[in-house]
């Protein structure tokens, strides 16, 4: 009896579908986040996340529509976030059907909003979304959809982040991610390494290789990835068998 | 079969019911007490702070009914919180008191493990277990808590995250659950069917 390492896909939109992009930018689109959510949830997907990576107000009513149309074909838990600034965003969310909400730019500009958050649902359910990237001997704390410096370093973001009631931590790293090179284990092991709540590394997966070294010396409880699973590099069943033979827990279906 | 969901506010409530829907029960959501009292079946979903919950069936006036219902036999399924507020109170708020339908406490686990225990872990059976039906020894379920029963006594299943703590209980009447069984896939999904079959 162990808790097994979780693998969880995860769908960008720009509200309505699902797109994917290098390093941030370049955006195409890679299909319906609802016909994507009932394929991971039969292939034995640990969870799902689903970001607006847009998040437009305007476009809001949208996002929160694919929420319903996503969790509807869930029996795993969902993720959801992408511009979540308030309280009122987070409850909007919940209410849509997501288990556990996403804060990012907001909670750097106010970590009141965790709190806020975490008193409501439970900071089970309040996953803070770090952007990571390497300045020097240290990382920064990236806002914006990794854009933007904040000028914070991310270990120290991720404590406090945690005493302010997060959950979890879906940890991104911007020089990874989309390069296909694999996660990056540095940066993973040393948040890790600071932080009690579970960590959810992202960014730069590609072999199943990639995902035994960020689970063995990352210490990553789970590992987050996008393209390769939608576009077929990667299957989660085979990913998870590849884990197993290589004495990783995680859960196959039985 | 017809079943009734106490809708308190917790977030997991639409998981549930949807669950429900799948396998063709008639899931009928209620935060009237004389709802309650005339309930064929009763479930108690839950998610978050034990306090929220605690205090919604106080403010609601829920308590009473609810403990009733349990009391004179109608199928219960508590699920995650569901099944802390069936014991006497819960460290994570000291000042408040559950149900006392059971003997003991809901505490902290411990801080040597990571918190939330959150994730798919498997379980022990102690006991004959009528909920755990058809369900493979080394079945995964979905956890997301922080507080646990950590007294076994109760046990129809275990579960281990830095502490061995209570995963099922089945006594009589009383069905619960420390995992998701809406958010834990087909293994979660024979869980509430058995409760369902069990409840009729």
């Amino acid at each position: 009896m162990s808790l097994a390492h979780r693998i969880i896909p995860c769908l960008d939109t720009d509200g309505e579908r699902v797109v994917k992009g290098v390093n941030f930018v370049g955006l195409r689109d890679a299909g319906d986040p609802v016909a994507l959510a009932a394929r991971y949830n039969a292939e034995g997907a640990d969870e799902l996340v689903v970001l607006d990576i847009a998040a437009s107000r305007d476009r809001r009513p949208t996002f929160l529509e694919t929420i319903r149309r996503v969790a509807a074909e869930l029996a795993i838990p969902l993720t959801a976030g992408g511009g979540i600034r308030t309280l009122e965003d987070g409850r909007a969310v919940v209410r849509a059907g997501a288990d556990k909400v996403t804060v990012n730019t907001a909670a750097v500009e106010r970590a009141e909003l965790i709190s806020e958050l975490s008193r409501e649902f439970g900071a089970q359910a309040v996953v803070l979304a770090i952007d990571a990237k390497r300045a020097g001997d240290h990382w920064d704390v990236m806002v914006r959809g990794g854009r933007e410096s904040s000028s914070r370093d991310a270990i120290a973001w991720a404590r406090m982040g945690v005493a302010a009631g997060a959950g979890e931590i879906l940890l991104t790293s911007v020089d990874r991610d989309g390069t296909q090179s694999g996660f990056d284990v540095a940066l993973t092991a040393a948040i890790s390494g600071a932080v009690t709540v579970p960590v959810i590394a992202s960014g730069g997966a590609k072999s199943p290789a990639h995902f035994v070294e960020i689970f063995r010396e990352g210490a990553a409880d789970a590992a987050l990835a996008a393209s390769i699973f939608h576009d077929e590099v990667q299957s989660i069943h085979a990913l998870k068998q590849f884990l197993a033979s290589n004495g990783v827990e995680v859960r196959l279906p039985c | 079969m017809k079943i009734t969901i106490l809708d308190y506010g917790a977030g997991n409530v639409p998981s549930v019911e949807r669950a429900l829907q799948r396998l063709g029960a008639e899931p009928h959501r209620t935060s009237a007490p004389e709802c309650i009292s005339k309930a064929e079946a009763l479930l108690l979903p839950g998610v978050g702070h034990y306090a929220a919950l605690v205090r919604a069936l106080d403010e609601k006036h829920l308590r009473a009914p609810l403990a009733d219902a349990i009391r004179r036999g109608v199928p219960f399924l508590g699920i995650c919180l569901g099944l802390q507020v069936l014991f006497r109170s819960s460290e994570e708020a000291c000042e408040l008191r559950g149900l006392n339908l059971l003997q003991g406490v809901v505490s902290a686990l411990p801080p040597s493990v990571k918190l939330p225990h959150m994730g798919w872990n498997q379980i022990e059976k102690k006991r004959e277990s009528s909920l755990l039906s058809g369900i493979d020894p080394g079945a995964y379920f979905y956890f997301a808590h922080s507080y646990a029963a950590l007294d076994l006594h109760d046990s129809t299943a275990i579960c281990s995250h830095g502490a061995e703590f209570t995963a099922v209980i089945e006594q009589r009447n009383i069905f619960a659950v420390q995992f998701h069984p809406e958010k834990s896939g087909d293994s979660g999904a024979r869980v509430l069917q058995n409760f369902l079959r069990l409840a009729a």
